[in-house]
Parts: C-alpha cells; sequence; structure tokens
C-alpha cells in the first residue's frame, strides 16, 4: 500500500463510515452538477433546433410586413397599415439588384373539405418564387405555374399534414377539393419540414396561388407581406437597407418618422433565438452556481465536524509522524473524494434529466464530453476550495492537546 | 530486527547516552503567573536502559514525555536524542524525528478505529521518510512486529475485536516498526488490569532484554519495580534517580500463546471514556515515592 493510496483507501474509509451524512452532504454539489449538465445538454439542444428550424424557413430570407400606422397619435398595431402594395414588390423586383427571388403572400385560415373529411388549416397565396425562397421541395406533382398565378387558378399544393388529414393513404394529385366552397384542383405535394420555431406544425398547410387567394379567399387589394431572399447571407443586411430606402422613398415617409413596413431577416430570427437560449443558460448556471456554493459549504461544514469527530486519530497519527503536510492532504483528500463522488452522481442525473427532457419534450439534446469534463472540474474545484480550510485546521491542531481530546 | 540499519542521521556513537538532558525548563506561563512544568532538570538515559519516571500528577512527568517524546519544545536547555539536538527543531523535523527515533505507547492504545492491526502497526512506515520499502516489505516488517507481540494470528482483527491487552500490545508492534532509539510507554499499563498489565510490563522487559531502551512514564510504584531505574519527580524537580534494588521480572508465558482469552473484561476495548486522560495518580491517590 503506497502512501498515496492510503490516504485514498482512509478517505474512502472515512466517507464510507457515514454513508448516509456523506450522501446528504454532497448533494448541493450533486444537484449543482446535474444542473451544469443538463444546462448544457438540454440548453445546446434547443438552439440547435432552434437554429435548425431557422434555417429550415429558408436561406437568406427577408420578410417584409406592413407595420404600423400612426393617425392622430395612436399607434395601430404590426400589419396594420394596408400600405404595402404590389407594386412595392415591382419595385423591388426591379430595383435591389441583390434580391434573386421575391414573392407576394398572404394568408387566410379555412376548412378545406375533401369527400367526407374536412380539416382546419391556413391557406397562404404565394407566387412561384416561393419554394425557391423557402428552400421547400415538391415531393409529388409540381408547383403551380405563373399562369395560374396571374390567372387566378384554383390549384393548390398541400403540406403533408393536410394530406394525411383529407387524404389517408389515397394520391392526392388531380383530386379536387373544396375551400370556402370554391373547388381547387391538387397539383402537387411539399415535402415535409416538421414544426417550426414556435412549436407550429409547418406541414399543416395549403399553398396557393398569390392572385387566388387574395381575390378569392380573402377579397383585397393589399399585399399580406413580401417573402424576398438575397443572393446570399452577407447580402442580407444590405438588401435590407435598400429595400428600407426604397419603401420610405415609395411612400413618402419624411426623415422623422417611423417606417410604416417591417423587414425581418433571418439572420435577425437566429440572433433572437441565441439571445432566448443565452438567457435560458444564465438562469439555469446561477441555478448551478447557487447549488454548487451551497453544496461547497455544506462540504466545509461536514469536514469540520469530521476533523473534530477525529481529533485523536489526528494527534496519534501526527505522534507516530505524519506531518502537518500529510494530515492536510488526508482531510483535503476526502474533501474531493466527496464532491468529486457528488459531481460523479450529478453528472449521471444531469443525462437522465437530459435523456427525459429529450423523450418528454422532444428536444435534440446533445451529450457533450466537455459539459460532463467541466462539471467534474468544478465538483473537483468545490471540493478542494471549500475542503481546504478544515484540512488547514487539521493539520495545524496541536499534537498533544489532539492526543488528550475525548 | 536488529537495530543494525539505522541511516537517518550521521553515525551515532554508542557509548554516547541515548536521551541526554541539561538544564531543561519548561514554563508555561497562565495569566500573570508562570507555573515551572520542569525546572532545571538533567538526565542521562543509556542505550539498553529500562527507565521507569515515576511522579504523582503534576510533578512534571507529563511535560518530560512530552519533550522526549518531541511532541514539544523546552522553554530552555538541551534536550539530545540519539545525537540530535531536539530543542530548536521545527514541527515537521520532530515530526520525522518521532517517527524514526520514537515508539510511542500510549495509556489508551490509540489504535485506530476499524483499521486492522497489520494496517495500524504499518501507519508509522507510511508516513516515514523511508521510500525505498515496497509494499511487501513493509507489509511483511508490520507482520514481523506482530509476531514478536504474539498476535501473528490476529493481524486482520479490528480494535473492536481486540481485549484491552491485545490492543496495547498491537500498539507496542506499532511503536517497533519503524525500529526507533526508544520506546516512549506513556502509563501503558492504566488502563489494563494487574494480570494484562504483568502481560505487557513482560513485553517490554523481553524487548529490553535484546537491547531496547526503555522509557516507561507511570504513577505506579508496583510497576515501577519492573524497570532497572528509577526516576522521581515532584514539582518539576528530579528528587531521586536510582538503580532498582530487587528488580521484578514480569510473568512472560501467557502472552506467548496467540490467544490469551480475554477472561479481564476489567479492560475496556475501546479507549474508555471515564478515565483521566492526564494524570491518573489523581485517582491513585497520593501513592508513595521510593
Amino acid at each position: 500500500m503506497t502512501k498515496a493510496q492510503n490516504i485514498l483507501k482512509v478517505a474512502v474509509t472515512a466517507l464510507g463510515r457515514n454513508k448516509l451524512r456523506s450522501l446528504l452532504t454532497t448533494l448541493g454539489i450533486i444537484i449543482g452538477v446535474a444542473c451544469v449538465v443538463a444546462t448544457i445538454g438540454i440548453g445546446d439542444g434547443a438552439r440547435i433546433q432552434a437554429e435548425d428550424q431557422l434555417r429550415s424557413l429558408g436561406t437568406n430570407f427577408l420578410m417584409i410586413y406592413p407595420g404600423s400606422i400612426t393617425s392622430g397619435g395612436a399607434r395601430a398595431g404590426f400589419g396594420a397599415s394596408s400600405k404595402l402594395s404590389y407594386e412595392d414588390l415591382d419595385a423591388i423586383r426591379r430595383e435591389i439588384q441583390d434580391v434573386t427571388y421575391i414573392s407576394a403572400t398572404n394568408r387566410t385560415t379555412q376548412q378545406v373539405i375533401y369527400g367526407n373529411q374536412n380539416w382546419s388549416t391556413s391557406i397562404q397565396g404565394a407566387e412561384t418564387d416561393w419554394p425557391l425562397i423557402r428552400s421547400w421541395n415538391i415531393e409529388r406533382g409540381q408547383f403551380f405555374t405563373d399562369q395560374d398565378v396571374r390567372s387566378a387558378n384554383k390549384v393548390c399544393v398541400l403540406g403533408t399534414t393536410v394530406v394525411q388529414n383529407l387524404f389517408g393513404s389515397e394520391d392526392p394529385i388531380g383530386k379536387i377539393i373544396r375551400i370556402k366552397n370554391l373547388p381547387f384542383k391538387v397539383v402537387g405535394v411539399l415535402e415535409s419540414k416538421g414544426g417550426s420555431t414556435m412549436g407550429q406544425d409547418q406541414d399543416d398547410t395549403v399553398i396557393a396561388p398569390y392572385e387566388t387567394v387574395r381575390k378569392k379567399l380573402i377579397g383585397t387589394t393589399a399585399v399580406g407581406g413580401i417573402l424576398a431572399s438575397a443572393a446570399s447571407n452577407d447580402m442580407v443586411q444590405r438588401s435590407q437597407d435598400e429595400i428600407t430606402a426604397l419603401l420610405r422613398q415609395r411612400h413618402r415617409i419624411v426623415k422623422a418618422s417611423d417606417d410604416d413596413f417591417i423587414i425581418r431577416t433571418q439572420t435577425e430570427m437566429l440572433q433572437q433565438a441565441e439571445d432566448q437560449s443565452r438567457t435560458m443558460s444564465y438562469l439555469l448556471w446561477s441555478i448551478a452556481g447557487v447549488s454548487l456554493l451551497v453544496g461547497g459549504i455544506g462540504i466545509m461544514n461536514i469536514m469540520l465536524v469530521s476533523v473534530t469527530e477525529r481529533t485523536r486519530e489526528i494527534g496519534v497519527r501526527m505522534a507516530i509522524g505524519a506531518k502537518g503536510k500529510d494530515i492536510r492532504a488526508q482531510f483535503l483528500v476526502e474533501a474531493v473524494a466527496l464532491s468529486i463522488a457528488g459531481g460523479t452522481l450529478g453528472i449521471f442525473f444531469g443525462l437522465g434529466i437530459q435523456k427525459g427532457v429529450a423523450r418528454f419534450a422532444g428536444w435534440p439534446v446533445a451529450v457533450q464530453p466537455q459539459a460532463i469534463a467541466l462539471a467534474f472540474a468544478f465538483s473537483a474545484l468545490v471540493g478542494i476550495a471549500f475542503g481546504f480550510y478544515p484540512a488547514l485546521k487539521a493539520s495545524q491542531l496541536d499534537p498533544i492537546e489532539a492526543l488528550r481530546y475525548e | 530486527m536488529a537495530r543494525a540499519r539505522k541511516p537517518a542521521d550521521a553515525p551515532v556513537d554508542p557509548s554516547q547516552p541515548v536521551i541526554r538532558i541539561r538544564d531543561l525548563y519548561r514554563i508555561y506561563r497562565m495569566g500573570g503567573s508562570e507555573v515551572r512544568a520542569l525546572d532545571g532538570i538533567s538526565l542521562d538515559v543509556h542505550r539498553g536502559e529500562f527507565v521507569a519516571i515515576m511522579g504523582p500528577s503534576g510533578s512534571g512527568k507529563s511535560t518530560l514525555m512530552n519533550i522526549v517524546g518531541c511532541l514539544d519544545r523546552p522553554t530552555s536547555g538541551s534536550y539530545v536524542l540519539d545525537g540530535v539536538e531536539i530543542s530548536n527543531l521545527d514541527r515537521d523535523r520532530r515530526a520525522e524525528i518521532r517517527n524514526d527515533k520514537i515508539g510511542f505507547v500510549f495509556q489508551n492504545f490509540n489504535l485506530l478505529a476499524r483499521t486492522n492491526a497489520l494496517e495500524n502497526v504499518e501507519l508509522p512506515l507510511l508516513y516515514s521518510a523511508r521510500t525505498d520499502m515496497t509494499d511487501a516489505e513493509r507489509r511483511a516488517r508490520a507482520r514481523r512486529c506482530l509476531e514478536r507481540v504474539g498476535l501473528a494470528e490476529r493481524w486482520d482483527h479490528t480494535s473492536a475485536q481486540l481485549s484491552g491487552g491485545q490492543q496495547q500490545r498491537v500498539a507496542i508492534a506499532r511503536s517497533l516498526v519503524n525500529d526507533p532509539a526508544i520506546l516512549l510507554a506513556d502509563e501503558p499499563t492504566g488502563n489494563l488490569d494487574s494480570r494484562t498489565s504483568e502481560e505487557v510490563i513482560a513485553i517490554f522487559q523481553a524487548l529490553n532484554d535484546e537491547g531496547r531502551t526503555v522509557v516507561l512514564i507511570t504513577h505506579d510504584t508496583d510497576i515501577s519495580q519492573f524497570a532497572q531505574r528509577v526516576v522521581a519527580f515532584r514539582d518539576g524537580k528530579i528528587i531521586s534517580d536510582h538503580q532498582v534494588v530487587d528488580r521484578r521480572r514480569a510473568v512472560a508465558g501467557s502472552f506467548e500463546d496467540a490467544a490469551p482469552a480475554p477472561a479481564t473484561p476489567a479492560s475496556p476495548p475501546a479507549p474508555p471514556a471515564a478515565e483521566p486522560v492526564d494524570e491518573p495518580a489523581v485517582a491513585a491517590g497520593g501513592r508513595g515515592l521510593p
């Protein structure tokens, strides 16, 4: 038995002597470390998912919506202005070089009927650039044509959720569905995209020509929104600025006034999602920090008790030749063993929490080795930091007094 | 267990006394008054001697034992142990000296709980500066020491599983394991009944017969008669120092068999709580000096 082994054995024996106490002592560490592991895993999982979903919305896209209007000092909300016109869209298409694809969009919610099945879903009006902006492929059939848009033909493309609910296993291509009592011919089916950031099912939708939706389903002249995509990621910002300038000019907005439209870019949305997940991690990190602090104090407390209880033992060890540093090492190792044991348990708990969350929330959870290493390092650090004072106190005992201690 | 290997310090002249104390003072200051626990002691102990330090409570014998055991430092004066001046050594150096040159035996045994006899005996080796020893060598050495006190068979017993006398024998084995210059026994029979006491004393006598120096601190006149020489203390001074004329021999027989039935329940197995720790002579009530 070497000296190091001996120190370790003594520490483990001392901890094993009072299992319940050791367990309770490490509870703070267990919770803290579990928090760290779960935080990093879940936080990263959530972030990755948010980013994936945002990316799935399309590539380098910009959304232009009618903004708030001010009339007599009262500001109406988002989308209240109906000033965005198709002429604006044409101007953007004509004048902004960086915008490669552009499509007018509008949206309404309607009951869709096929045979004896019906389903309430959102009907989106779009132009032919739309699948390119959203990078959304057609699984079966085809997308409608420019001619369909211009002539406001009653054709549509279905999301997979709608297909499942109306058609089951039947092939929908060429079938007629009824929207607001008008017959629409199904020309294509979009491939499945899954849920979006906001949690809604992106596949639960029907896409129809913009003009058809505008005239036959909504009955308005206003443009619901404009979806555009820039040629590349670094052109998004420039496009946004250019579109802003163009629309302000076209809408004759004076310098000091607010825009009467809103442009949101994919980059902005990504940023926002990141900010959200960062706030979430700060919260979890602070819980972890407090737990580790409390755990550390618990360890210090129990180590001080242990030093007092084992005063005589310390005296004996000193009498037979243990130096201050030997005693210090012994108690420090004990504190670190305690906190590392807690840390290890905490890692398992944390991984368990991750698994649980992954299963119930349906989030992808990334188990990261560096999170585990970090948690482990944290727990060892807590052991050293909070075990040091009791160990120092033990090492400074007077052997004569310690031997006399009852 | 020959005393041949002694690599610690410069070669020691065997004709020199193993303990050489000159004008030793230990003065405690308490508030305004000062207590002279040791009041100018000079004492030599030669190699192979068996010396009993006698005296009532407060006579200064415990203070002397703490200084001789390198647990405490004198206020002034010189203490040379096995050729090394101790009085000016720092804490760590004194710990090394304790490990290397002193074998402690305590009144309340002071074995580690939940640790078996062999590991208890091995313990001083783990704090030893001699790092050249392998695990197997340490183990073998500890085992030989246990054999020496007749407890080889019980190497895996923890102190709770041993009688008081057996625990004290394990403690003696522990004191021997580093091959010390002196055995320093502080009331080693204080917690034992008379029969077990004699067994333990017999071991000290046998070790002394092999040439080991034994310093025995006791308040018990009967026990002191097993020594060769008795040094009596009172009020921090040596009041007598003489050879024992009619030295008693302890009955050695019983301890050699490995299992002396613990027919002596008088001795509690664990460190007793009720016993006064420091100077049990108080309980004995003014036992006369020789």
